[in-house]
């Protein structure tokens, strides 16, 4: 079955608001990838981080249906209002909040949420170009552009649920392969859902889930096998190989 | 914003201890309907301040909310709707969120709370 989501004609804009880019779409794709899924996980909560246009909370919603509750954040407050209007004009609902990642939300929210979805401001930049009001905040990542990534990366680790799951975009200059051993200390483990060269950037989408025997390795303070590790290396590893085809999603 | 996420919200004040619930200064209130969903509303009972969404549905002027209530309840389809009224479908429209400890208003404009911090208080 064929799954709705946002159309672009009907996603709102404005000047200072980060338009739906490959990036977006790449994220979207993901999920549809992973959309039966997404069904079967049933989630309750649903949380966008830097929603941006409105296209990818718009679409998740679309894809797993109004039983969920959906809540987006923005720190640009022009982008929450153009997430309301795409939101809108697709017919679905989804709370949004103006705050710095999950700011006023973490207390309450702790282990409630099943599906956070981000697309951080990813792009390595100079340090002093992140957070700026505006537009640039929508991409400027920092050092490795992983400033931002580096502060959303626990708190969406204290918002998930026992079984939440992150889907986050990453650039190959991110070392997605060291977010996810980081990650995998924490009892995660993840998965590239989707790869996609672009003309100038080379995306991963990564899947983030709670892996219990990792838990109880963590717990007992043991490392994690080197067996595995290599494994997960290995994701990334192949994907220099990948070059030329432009989406393994297909 | 529902009262749900009114429900999940904190003062995030640097300093502050006890920023929970915000109080709700109301210039306007609109009702939208949503589709009654009984599994999201028995999944997130457990969850629910139930003292603060009482409060906060009567300072919209709602008081069909008990104010005690013992998970038994939600087996009645006649509180589950009440339930559901007030968690789901009262919106704050225009009007600010107080945080209890400071007095620090955070905005809600059509809707949506700006709940960013000055950064004196970060
Ligand atoms: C790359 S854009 C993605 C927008 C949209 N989700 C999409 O995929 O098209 C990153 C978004 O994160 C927002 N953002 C940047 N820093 C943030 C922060 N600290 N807290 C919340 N949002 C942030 C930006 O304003 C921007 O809308």
């Amino acid at each position: 079955m064929s799954s709705r989501i946002a159309q672009i004609r009907l996603v709102s804009s404005h000047p200072e608001v980060y338009e739906p880019c490959d990036d977006s779409f790449a994220l979207v794709d993901a999920l549809l990838a992973d959309r039966t899924n997404l069904l079967q996980h049933q989630p309750a909560l649903c949380l966008e981080l830097g929603c941006g246009s409105g296209y990818v909370i718009t679409s998740l919603a679309l894809i797993v249906g109004q039983e969920a509750q959906y809540i987006a954040t923005d720190i640009n407050p022009h982008a929450v209002k153009v997430t309301h209007e795409t939101l809108e004009a697709h017919g679905v609902h989804a709370e949004l909040i103006n705050t710095n990642i999950a700011s006023g939300l973490e207390e309450r929210l702790k282990g409630l949420v099943d599906v956070i979805v981000v697309n951080p401001p990813y792009v390595p930049t100079p340090e002093d170009e992140v957070g700026r009001e505006g537009i640039a905040s929508a991409w400027a990542g920092g050092e490795n552009g992983r400033t931002v990534i580096d502060k959303m990366l626990p708190v969406a680790d204290t918002l998930l649920s026992k079984k939440g799951w992150l889907y986050m975009v990453t650039l190959t200059e991110n070392n997605p392969a060291q977010i996810c051993l980081q990650m995998r200390e924490k009892g995660y483990a993840s998965r590239i859902l989707v790869q996609r060269l672009t003309e100038e950037e080379n995306l991963q989408i990564i899947k983030f889930w709670r892996d219990s025997d990792l838990q109880v390795a963590e717990k007992e303070n043991k490392t994690v096998p080197a067996k595995d590790m290599e494994s997960l290396l290995s994701d990334f590893h192949i994907f220099p190989f990948l070059r030329g085809s432009h989406d393994d999603s297909s | 914003m529902r009262l749900l996420t009114h429900n999940m919200l904190s003062s995030n004040i640097k300093g502050v201890t006890n920023g929970f619930p915000l109080r709700i200064e109301i210039e306007k209130v609109v009702e939208k309907q949503v589709e009654f969903n009984p599994d999201f509303l028995k999944n997130m009972f457990p969850k629910i301040e139930w003292k603060a969404l009482v409060n906060a549905s009567h300072s919209m002027g709602y008081v069909e909310l008990p104010e005690e209530v013992e998970p038994s309840r939600l087996d009645s389809e006649d509180f589950l709707h009440k339930f559901h009224h007030a968690l789901l479908e009262l919106h704050l429209e225009e009007g600010a969120l107080v945080c209890p400890e400071t007095g620090r208003r955070f905005p809600v404009s059509k809707g949506i709370p700006n709940m960013l911090l000055h950064e004196d208080e970060v």
